[in-house]
């Protein structure tokens, strides 16, 4: 078994904390050495996956959380968003993934069509279950970190 | 450390809106957004740019809020230019294909440095 270090948060599924998560997740990617556009990209993720939580899964209650948990690995990053709320359908919201194409009306654009869309773009791997509530689970892995060590042997030729 | 809350100043010259805005567009800021610009680019025959030099942050929150903007410009006769944008809010904008439809100008400069 591959051993990597836990950090689980857990926020009320309000909008007000998406950015709390996402200075968390900074730290975080940080301190495993992402580059600053690989910190960017998760940055952008994982906000839209607690976005996706907040709104989709509890809009008839008051009380909910979103549970977000870190997996640190020494060549990846997992994280995981789920809540316990209604679940939606998730086929229906995978049909609407998707760019902007140049044939399509503006008037067809959606507001919140490019939130999943960009989770798929910015991430390595992404999987959604959709059993209880809704779990999105995405990796990104330290590609940076390869070119990294390549660098150095070249410096340590010179 | 850079303020998770948005700032938006406006001004008006003539038939053109300047809104400027600065910080973090998520989920709980978009809204904020929509309230300032929706109303500007409901009007006819106007134009609103957008100075998004200050913006550090943006994700498909801040999108919807400019796919709005740009359909009630479009009813209203009305136009909506995107300005100064940091490489990171561009790259969504590409990502996304909306650099398609909604007219940004990453070369303009912001007036209210």
């Amino acid at each position: 078994m591959e051993s990597f270090d836990f950090i689980e948060m857990k926020v009320p599924a309000k909008s007000e904390y998406v950015g709390v998560v996402r200075l968390s997740t900074s730290g975080i990617a940080n301190r495993m050495g992402f580059s600053y556009e690989e910190i960017e990209d998760l940055k952008v993720a994982i906000s839209e996956a607690i976005s996706n939580a907040t709104t989709h899964a509890y809009d008839d209650k008051e009380e909910g959380d979103v549970t977000v948990g870190f997996g640190v690995y020494p060549d990846r990053l997992e994280v995981m968003v789920a809540d316990r709320g209604g679940s939606f359908d998730l086929n229906e919201i995978k049909d609407e993934i998707g760019p902007y194409e140049s044939n399509q009306s503006v008037d067809d654009l959606r507001e919140g069509g490019f939130g999943l869309f960009l989770i798929e773009a910015l991430m390595d791997k992404v999987e959604i279950k959709n059993d209880y509530g809704v779990i999105v689970l995405m990796t990104k892995y330290r590609h940076e970190n390869e070119v990294d060590i390549h660098d150095d042997q070249i410096s340590t030729t010179q | 450390m850079l303020s998770m809350n948005l700032h938006i100043d406006q001004q008006v010259e003539g038939s053109t809106y300047y809104v400027s805005v600065a910080g973090e567009v998520d989920a709980y800021t978009a809204p904020k957004l929509k309230e300032a610009i929706l109303p500007l680019a409901q009007e006819s025959g106007k134009t609103v740019v957008v100075n998004l030099e200050q913006v550090n942050y943006m994700d498909s929150t801040g999108l919807g809020v400019f796919i709005s903007a740009l359909k009630s410009t479009k009813e209203n006769d009305s136009q909506l230019t995107l300005v100064s944008l940091q490489d990171r809010v561009k790259r969504l904008f590409d990502i996304t294909g909306l650099n398609s439809v909604i007219d940004i100008d990453s070369t303009v400069q912001g007036g209210n440095k």
